[in-house]
């Protein structure tokens, strides 16, 4: 360690969720209200990454500390835990229940549940999920555990128990400052997670991974169908190189009626 | 219990334009409930544009300030919101899926202990319920929630809701307000501006994104003068691929790990058109292609393509734009 490094040691919890690799093929199952899983690879949320990844370099920085990942989802997520476990981090718990309901409050609440009585000094998120889109789990767990939170961050800096995080909004990024014990949720951008080495990998399947059953509320949030998008008509090529943009202005101007 | 909270959106004492949209979104809940409009925006003193809500269905438009409130301030917003609906009565609240709206929203959902349905892009009333419809697996399937939460919380996706005229009294209150607690712990210290002018790409109704087949980050000059052609109401984004290289900033990708954007225009320029790349931008209004390879898959989602050498293409584009604006 650097002379003159102050050591910090922290205990950090990542929670990361279990989702359909993003090339996937999206098929609806037979109920007409959930994706048909046969086939469907899964990975982990590539957000989550980047909060693994924030949460080693901390630890790392520090000189010691604890990384823990969290993840409710089914008895097969215990692999999505092991990827992060191979990228770095110290041990997993595996919150197991076969469905996940579409009201995030009930995840978010699971999850709250799990981590208040764990002593982290960071509770860390994807800033959303690639298959819900939701954008939430973050920000509720922290209101119901009352602690300070900033979402969607790009940039991190922490110093003697407070945080300086850069979000980007419309036009512009956020400087926004906190105090430790804090949840924030990450963004593409704030760094490169790493990928597993051949060794972490097998160091991983040596790491604890608690599994602990939970069943959920139903949640108020109904799933009532899940449809495949309006087909996009297949268009038309109006021709080719240059020759062809004066048609094209006339038809955005005439048939689509945008300029 | 048949009113809609419609939470607007400041930046420096401006009403921010998804303002209008959240105001139209609300507009037609309340409509199908037979309730009326309330349009809040927190901000440190009064709000320019605000009252011009009342064409857009606004009922009332009530504005709270507070010396701390003139740049968003998530535990303070978050507080006086969730006061405001549990003291309201309000069947629906309704924020904008912005950057604000998104840290916003399930902090006031969290603390009402009512779900939130994040970043839709329809809402519709059946039997008495709010339903709406939320794209999941990037855009390539859609959910239909019911909410059974009171109230319904849910954001728009922006650019989805177009603004329209639907004249209301629009009469406006203000007053201060106060937050209980020593303040905010999480304080937003500045916002750093990005260029001067420039369109955010999830929010610009003309974006022109750039892929690969730029060659260089240099080239990127053809796109923006392009941009520039439309006058101010278009912004440049881009695919994954350069963004990656270095070419372009985080802020400008679209696609599955970048913005999710529905303008009304969307061209893209060299780009493959990779499934993740979609994810971003399959819902906009009108898709044009320009790429030299006849079988790049963004082809199959574009309403209109040209074939050929984007380096021809675009500047006799940005000549016909620049007549028409003439
Ligand atoms: C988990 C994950 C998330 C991802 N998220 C995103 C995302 O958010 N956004 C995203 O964009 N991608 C994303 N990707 C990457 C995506 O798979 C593609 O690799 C990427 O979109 C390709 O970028 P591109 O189209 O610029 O490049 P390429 O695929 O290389 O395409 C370049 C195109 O330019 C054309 N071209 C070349 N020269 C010219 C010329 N002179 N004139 C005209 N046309 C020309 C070529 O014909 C080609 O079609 C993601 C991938 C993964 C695995
Ligand atoms: N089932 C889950 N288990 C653990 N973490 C989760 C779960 N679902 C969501 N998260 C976390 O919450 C973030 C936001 O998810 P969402 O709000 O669903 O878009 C994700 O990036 C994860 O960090």
């Amino acid at each position: 360690q650097a002379e003159g490094f102050v050591c910090h040691s922290m205990k950090i919890a990542v929670c990361v969720k279990r989702v359909p690799d993003s090339e996937t093929r999206v098929k609806i199952a037979s109920d007409r209200k959930s994706l048909d899983e046969a086939g469907v690879k899964f990975v982990l949320n590539p957000y989550d990454e980047f909060a693994v990844e924030e949460a080693l370099r901390r630890k790392e920085q520090g000189g010691a500390g604890e990384v823990v990942i969290v993840l409710l989802g089914p008895a097969a997520a215990q692999e999505t835990i092991r990827t992060a476990l191979a990228m770095g981090a110290d041990r997993g718990v595996l919150l197991q229940t076969d469905k996940i309901p579409a009201d995030g409050l009930e995840v978010a609440k699971t999850l709250a549940a799990e981590l208040k009585e764990g002593g982290y000094d960071l509770i860390l998120f994807g800033k959303m999920a690639i298959d819900d889109y939701n954008h939430q789990i973050g920000p509720m767990v922290a209101e119901l555990l009352g602690l300070p939170c900033v979402t969607a961050i790009a940039h991190l800096e922490i110093e003697s128990g407070k945080g300086t995080a850069e979000r980007e909004i419309e036009g512009g990024l956020e400087v926004v400052e906190f105090p430790l014990p804090a949840v924030l949720t990450t963004d593409k951008g704030l760094n490169e997670p790493r990928y597993p080495a051949l060794k972490g990998i097998m160091a991983a399947k040596k790491k604890p991974l608690d599994v602990k059953p939970r069943t959920l509320g139903a949640g108020r949030l109904e799933a009532m169908a899940l449809t495949a998008p309006p087909d996009r008509q297949e268009g038309k090529i109006v021709g080719e190189g240059p020759a062809a943009v004066p048609e094209l202005v006339r038809l955005l101007r005439e048939e689509a009626k945008v300029l | 219990m048949t009113n809609v909270l419609a939470v607007l959106e400041q930046r420096d004492g401006v009403l921010r334009k998804v303002s209008h949209e959240v105001v139209t979104g609300a507009r037609r809940l309340a409509d199908a409930l037979g309730g009326t409009v309330e349009a809040l925006a927190l901000a440190g003193g009064a709000v320019k544009g605000a009252d011009r809500l009342g064409g857009f269905g606004a009922d009332l438009v009530i504005t709270l300030t507070n010396s701390a409130f003139a740049m968003y301030a998530p535990e303070g917003y978050s507080q006086v919101l969730a006061d405001r609906a549990k003291g309201g009565g309000y069947a629906a609240v309704v924020f904008a899926a912005s950057a604000m709206g998104r840290d916003l929203a399930p902090r006031v959902a969290a603390r009402l202990d009512v779900p939130l349905a994040q970043d839709v892009t329809d809402v519709a009333v059946e039997s008495g319920a709010v339903t709406v419809i939320h794209p999941v697996y990037a855009g390539k399937a859609l959910l239909k929630l019911k909410i059974t939460g009171n109230p319904a919380v849910v954001s728009l996706r922006p650019n989805v809701f177009t603004p329209v005229e639907r004249p209301r009294a629009g009469s406006q209150e203000t007053a201060p307000v106060d937050v209980r607690g020593g303040g905010d712990r999480v304080v937003v210290k500045q916002i750093k501006a990005a260029v001067a002018g420039a369109v955010d790409v999830a929010e610009a109704s003309i974006v022109i994104s750039g892929g690969r087949g730029l060659k260089e980050p240099a080239n990127f000059k053809v796109l923006e003068a392009l941009a520039g052609a439309f006058g101010g109401r278009a912004a440049v984004g881009a695919s994954r691929a350069v963004v990656d290289a270095g070419w372009r900033p985080h802020g400008d990708q679209v696609g599955q790990t970048g913005k999710t954007v529905s303008p009304t225009l969307y061209i893209a320029v060299g780009i493959s058109g990779a499934i993740q790349h979609l994810a971003g931008m399959r819902t906009s209004k009108v898709i044009v292609a320009i790429n030299k390879d006849k079988d790049a898959p963004i082809f199959k989602v574009a309403d209109y393509g040209i074939v050929g050498d984007l380096f021809d293409v675009v500047p006799k584009l940005t000549e016909e734009i620049r007549k028409l604006h003439g």
